[in-house]
């Protein structure tokens, strides 16, 4: 085997040092971070004006559709992970799949419940079995399979092998999820950021607090997620050092 | 910068809405610190039993 490359430079994610190393300052400076845009976030959000048809429900948009792409984009780096994981078997990318899935759920979670309390007044329910929200479901079912699965397998090893299939089974449903407003007839609404059609964009007076929002959100899922990898390398070390002890 | 704070009729799901979103964000936050102070206590813990034992090992090794 050859000698590793110490001026790799994805070194830092995947030496489980360097990595303590790199999240120690990563962590807080993510957190602070997405305080500060959370705050700029919440002043624009208040300070934007009622919008013509949907009148001060427009602010939960703010909060809702960050959790949305959350909920998505956290899955992906779940999926990643796994993927590593499950080819490479490398711990720390276990790790990280690890960290991940609790957040994800949270997130999935905050955008069925804030969707939810949105389309009661805008559409008159509070759910509907259409094909966006319906996806957006199993994808918190996902999620929460994953977290069962590593949960309920004594074997730790056996149990990240099967969730990690699991998480890779579930990234079917991203695109599902994103497209689903285009592939069948929906009450939700299509895309009105990043893909929005021509004439479907949000004017600058609502896209300058989703955007803000939707930064602090990322920052603050990035500064958790290091927190969270950091807890199971140490939890790591703690059995490692446990089972030390009881050797000898 | 005028702030708009009064949502009207609709202010029992925009203040739920941003309640509940709060408190998301406490629990994901004292969750995930609670569990890296948890973790790192004992890993320095262990870690610093194993010291102490590989240190009485070697003071009693050098008396005999």
């Amino acid at each position: 085997m050859g000698a590793r490359d110490p001026h790799h430079p994805l070194d830092f994610l995947t030496n489980p040092e360097r990595f303590m190393a790199f999240s120690r300052w990563a962590a807080p400076m993510f957190g602070v971070l997405a305080a500060i845009l959370a705050a700029i976030g919440l002043v624009l959000t208040f300070a934007a004006p009622e919008d013509y048809q949907q009148g001060d429900t427009v602010r939960m948009m703010f909060i809702h559709v960050p959790a949305a792409s959350l909920s998505l984009f956290v899955y992906l780096c779940l999926g990643i992970a796994s993927f590593l994981a499950l080819v490479f078997r490398h711990a720390l990318a276990d790790a990280a799949a690890v960290a991940c899935a609790p957040l994800g759920a949270g997130f999935t979670a905050l955008a069925l419940v804030t969707g939810s309390l949105w389309g009661k007044p805008m559409w008159g329910t509070w759910w509907v079995w259409d094909a966006r929200l319906t996806s957006v479901l199993v994808l918190l079912l996902f999620y929460l399979g994953y977290l069962a699965l590593r949960s309920a397998l004594e074997d730790e090893q056996k149990a990240a092998r099967a969730a990690a299939i699991l998480a890779l089974v579930g990234l079917i449903n991203l695109p599902i999820v994103k497209f689903s407003v285009e592939w069948w007839n929906s009450l939700h609404q299509g895309s009105s950021t990043l893909l929005a059609k021509p004439g479907n964009g949000l004017p600058a007076v609502y896209a300058w607090p989703m955007l803000v929002m939707s930064l602090a959100y990322l920052s603050a899922f990035g500064s958790l997620w290091l927190v969270r990898i950091r807890a199971l390398v140490w939890r790591r070390k703690a059995r490692a050092l446990a089972l030390q002890a009881a050797e000898s | 910068m005028h702030f708009d704070f009064d949502a009207g009729k609709y202010a029992i799901y925009v203040w739920p809405a941003f309640a509940l979103t709060a408190g998301a964000f406490v629990w994901m936050i004292a969750d995930s610190l609670a569990s890296a102070r948890r973790w790192r206590r004992e890993a320095e813990r262990l870690q610093a039993l194993r010291d102490a034992q590989s240190k009485g090992g070697r003071a009693k090794g050098g008396k005999s």
